[in-house]
């Protein structure tokens, strides 16, 4: 199976929902506060009562047009809303307002890098609607509640073109979105509690075929996890069925996160038909060039600029770079320390090292850890001054993580500072090399390992205070001279 | 005379004056319901308590000699298609038969700060789908001029009640004539202003696009003073319109000199009346004989106006409609098996015939495969007369036609074939597509006493000229002070 696995071409397309960040909801001023009491954020107008009317947020316009000329997208002077019509519970109008044929931005594209290689994927459109609300079943009485606080909570729709090959480019697809998204301040980004979501579009062919596959849509992927596993299990079921002389079946299919497992929900035959048309209680959106080129005169520096000027200026990886400016977070941290400390690589390893693996354990982003830029900046002084050893620092920073101190304090508290004076570490490491006279004629004898042991046996003599590089100097040097 | 028959300019100098309390207006009113609501059935709900609370709210501020609005005091009822907070508005319908509004209409609040008091909510065609009243699922309205006949739909409970002196003013709301032809039918005068004058922000949704709302009177001069109150920007409705407001009662100027009136003359015969036609080719020699200019016009795509309406408007319903499902408010179903099952038991059960025919249609009408040939081919045809009215206006200030090419029917003799009641909006159809204002006066009667309507239309957001004009007519006419017999 692996083998055949390989003879597939596999194209995949994204469609990525992202709630925008706006105080009020698309069509009245109701909150969009996430994580409220049940249909406490409604209105007679989210809640679709007879006789309302919708009135367009202009932030909502504003939001979609800032997203569209971060991704190199054209900005349509007009374009208009569109009723899209079907049942459910939570669609209390029974259609939800979107865009259909005149979206807001149109055409662009982002760049991803993956293992290095930059790889431009196309952007189809961006469009503007509504979300709808959330059921909410209720095992115990067997009912089923609906809580309408989301209706209307204003969502960009961004539609890719099918330009991704396998999950690692999906998944640094949507990395990209969410660095440009956060740093346009237009979604908070948060998957887990859906403000970004994507639907996965995937077909396979054989190398070469001129025409895709058929395609499935694998709907609302909330965290890369899902994405990651959805994508490869989705991979293998197109692959076995068509190994096996099946068909694929164009169809919208769910994927249980918890199970590692996807399924159909309906397929092309029972698809909607969705009734598009436009909405009449809704003027069209005309927009102005002076409009749409003040919201491009103060656009923020976007992720690929800061990358770019990282690699450039701090001399980062192109893979370190990418890490970190695709957080603004992150990328606004580092600016900050390194301004502090003036050591680019350093707080690079940092981030990239223990600081972001503690931070993943406990599910943080960097701005709600204890250790703020001044203190990581501290450390790294630390360091770079040979007050400390490295070791040393790596114990200094998980105190650090944990209790919010800075660095100087707990040196100072814990008596940490590094032993740097060369005549008092050469009386230790005579001390040991006295006291050890095995391990020194094994190395006299050729035996190189035996150095470790040594060094070992003299920053335990210290306390692991002795500057190691000093300890390894005067070792070598004594017992070059013993030879 | 009675209080009751007054007008609302009579009425509203009286309480000014202190000449009569606002609570004898409102006992003379309900009286006059009281003794005719059993034969004419025109209100669903009545307002009573709610609004003898506002009238002695209203009376204190008179006593303390403060200003309670041009509308002070005047009782005026409301089509129930449109919200009032805390009231039953049912659209006519069993699938909102106890549906309690949570807010109010813009109309609302736009009367009641005029000093309007509500009376109650009358009788339509279920969702304003209709042209005689008879698909309301509650009652069966009756022609005050004549029992035994309809009294014109949608708005035919509002018409009624006005013409027989059950209200001083109503509102209603046309979405292919469903002001102007029971007008017509009922001998009132009937206005649907042009599309955005007056917000629908609280008007249970029809047809979005064609909808509109707009008062029925006794009198022209009333029919002013009740633009005044409705017309203006309503920020909770981006389709409304901002312009300076103007006072219509300073276009009532008896005097057509100044005017041309354009008719499309082909328009005028098949399938009109002999006794409209009679009727309506007299108003035009009285309004010539008053001065205005009479020239033929020619309206090329205005045949097409029925067919363009009846995809349109039952496009735009069956995605209004849809939220009438069982599950938020309104009708559900008893029994159920599943999701699915609510929502077709539901709708089945809960709306009428005609409803669900014109879900139907629209539904059909936007569906893929479908879409081209009718939604977005009615769509260019609407774009073509509007263009059409456009070119004429370069030549005429307003078109006469009649409102309605026949007089009230009896009841039943066409609901068995809904063509035939829908050619009943031939003359009203083409203003609401072109989104025009159009009004509807009382200009005659037919052999057998039943009221004849003329019906003016101009250029958008030019009220004022069919104000001007249908003043004129009634200042040198009698056949609006003519009462039903009832």
């Amino acid at each position: 199976m692996e083998d055949k696995i390989k003879e597939y071409e596999v194209v995949i397309g994204i469609e990525a929902h992202a709630e925008l960040s706006t105080k009020t909801k698309i069509y009245c001023n109701c909150s969009t506060e996430y994580g409220a009491d049940p249909n406490t954020h409604c209105c007679p107008i989210c809640t679709g009562m007879p006789g309302v009317l919708p009135v367009l947020n202009e932030k909502v316009v504003e939001y979609a047009v800032k997203a569209g000329l971060a991704t190199d997208c054209s900005i349509a002077k007009f374009s208009k809303q569109d009723r899209k019509n079907y049942f459910y519970p939570d669609l209390p109008k029974a259609y939800q307002t979107s865009q259909f044929d005149l979206p807001l931005c149109i055409g662009g594209h982002v760049d991803i890098f993956v293992n290095g290689a930059k790889k431009t994927i196309g952007i189809t459109r961006i469009h503007i609607e509504e979300d709808a609300g959330k059921l909410i079943h209720d095992e115990f009485t067997g009912s089923t509640l609906v809580d309408m606080n989301r209706c209307a909570v204003p969502l960009i729709e961004i539609v890719s073109e099918p330009d991704m090959r396998n999950a690692a480019e999906v998944i640094e697809y949507m990395q990209t979105l969410k660095g440009v998204l956060e740093y346009l301040e237009v979604c908070d980004c948060k998957m887990q509690e859906g403000s970004l979501r994507c639907d996965v579009n995937l077909s396979v062919r054989k190398w070469g075929a001129p025409n895709f596959g058929t395609r499935t849509e694998t709907k609302n992927l909330n965290s890369f996890k899902a994405i990651q596993k959805s994508i490869e299990f989705e991979i293998r079921r197109q692959i076995e069925e068509l190994e096996n002389g099946g068909i694929i079946y164009q169809e919208t299919r769910r994927f249980d996160d918890n199970l590692g497992i996807g399924y159909a929900m309906r397929t092309k035959e029972d698809a909607h038909d969705y009734r598009y048309f436009e909405e009449p209680d809704l003027a069209p959106i005309v927009l102005s060039d002076e409009y749409v080129n003040s919201i491009k005169n103060n656009l923020p520096e976007m992720p690929n600029v800061r990358r770019a000027r990282y690699v450039e200026q701090y001399m980062l990886s192109e893979y370190d770079a990418t890490q970190i400016t695709n957080s603004k977070l992150l990328a606004n941290y580092f600016d900050k320390t390194v301004s502090l400390c003036n050591n680019p690589k350093s707080v690079t390893n940092w981030l990239m090292g223990d600081f972001s693996k503690m931070l993943n354990e406990l599910n943080l982003e960097i701005n709600e850890s204890k250790i703020i830029e001044e203190n990581l900046a501290n450390l790294i002084k630390l360091i770079d001054t040979n007050i400390i050893s490295s070791a040393m620092a790596k114990k200094v920073f998980i105190e650090m993580f944990e209790t919010g101190k800075d660095a100087k304090v707990i040196v100072e508290e814990k008596g940490l500072v590094q032993l740097t004076d060369e005549s008092a570490i050469l009386k230790i490491v005579e001390e040991v090399v006295n006291s050890n006279d095995q391990s020194v004629s094994d190395y006299i004898a050729g035996k190189d390992k035996a150095i470790g042991f040594l060094v070992g046996q003299i920053m335990k003599a210290s306390k692991g205070k002795a500057n190691p590089t000093t300890v390894n100097e005067l070792l070598l040097k004594i017992l070059e001279a013993k030879k | 005379m009675e209080l009751y028959s007054l007008t609302i300019h009579e009425i509203a100098k009286k309480i000014k004056l202190k000449e009569v309390t606002i609570r004898e207006v409102l006992d003379s009113v309900y009286s006059r319901i009281d003794s005719l609501e059993s034969n004419v059935n025109a209100y669903i709900n009545l307002t009573k308590e709610y609004a003898y609370i506002t009238a002695d709210k209203l009376q204190k501020k008179i006593n303390d000699g403060l200003d309670i609005g041009f509308l002070g005091g005047v009782p005026i009822a409301i089509k129930d298609n449109m919200c009032m907070k805390d009231v039953k508005t049912t659209c006519g319908s069993k699938m909102l038969e106890n549906f309690v509004s949570p807010y109010d209409a813009t109309v609302i609040e736009r009367l009641e700060s005029a000093g309007a008091i509500i009376l109650g909510k009358t009788n339509m065609d279920e969702f304003a789908m209709g042209s005689s009243t008879e698909n309301s699922y509650f009652k069966k309205t009756v022609n005050p001029w004549d029992i035994t006949k309809v009294p014109g739909g949608s708005s035919g409970g509002s018409s009624a009640a006005v013409s027989c002196d059950m209200a001083f003013a109503a509102l209603g709301s046309d979405t292919g004539g469903s002001i102007r032809q029971p007008a017509s039918y009922c001998s009132t005068v009937g206005l649907k202003p042009t599309y955005g004058l007056v917000s629908r922000f609280g008007l249970v949704a029809f047809a979005s696009s064609l909808d509109q709302i707009g008062p029925f009177t006794k009198d022209v001069t009333d029919m002013a003073i009740m633009l005044n109150a409705i017309v203006g920007h309503d920020d909770k409705d981006t389709t409304s319109v901002n312009l300076e407001k103007i006072d219509y009662t300073k276009y009532l100027i008896n005097d057509a000199k100044n005017m041309t009136i354009g008719i499309p003359r082909e328009f005028l015969s098949e399938g009109l009346n002999p006794d409209v036609k009679k009727s309506f080719d007299i108003a035009i020699d009285e309004l010539t004989e008053l001065g205005a200019k009479v020239i033929d016009i020619k309206l090329d795509y205005i045949k097409y106006s029925l067919a363009t309406y009846y995809i349109i408007a039952t496009a735009e319903a069956s995605s209004n409609l849809g939220r009438y499902d069982g599950i938020k408010y309104g009708y559900r179903t008893d029994k159920f098996e599943n999701l699915l099952d609510i929502y077709k038991k539901s709708r089945t059960e809960g709306f009428g015939d005609e409803v669900k025919r014109r879900i139907m249609l629209g539904t059909y009408v936007l569906s893929s495969g479908y879409y081209d040939a009718y939604y977005k081919k009615a769509q260019k045809v609407r774009t073509l007369i509007i263009n059409d009215f456009k070119r004429v206006f370069d030549s005429c200030d307003v078109i006469a036609l009649p409102t309605a090419p026949n007089t009230a029917f009896k009841f039943g003799s066409k609901t068995s074939n809904p063509l035939e009641m829908y050619l009943e909006d031939i003359y009203t159809v083409p203003v609401n597509i072109a989104g025009l204002p159009g009004i509807s006066i009382p200009c005659g009667f037919d052999s057998s006493n039943m009221p004849i309507g003329l019906q003016f239309i101009s250029s958008a957001f030019e009220e004022k000229k069919l104000l001007q004009l249908a003043y004129t007519y009634e200042q040198n006419t009698e056949f609006h002070k003519m009462k039903p017999n009832i």
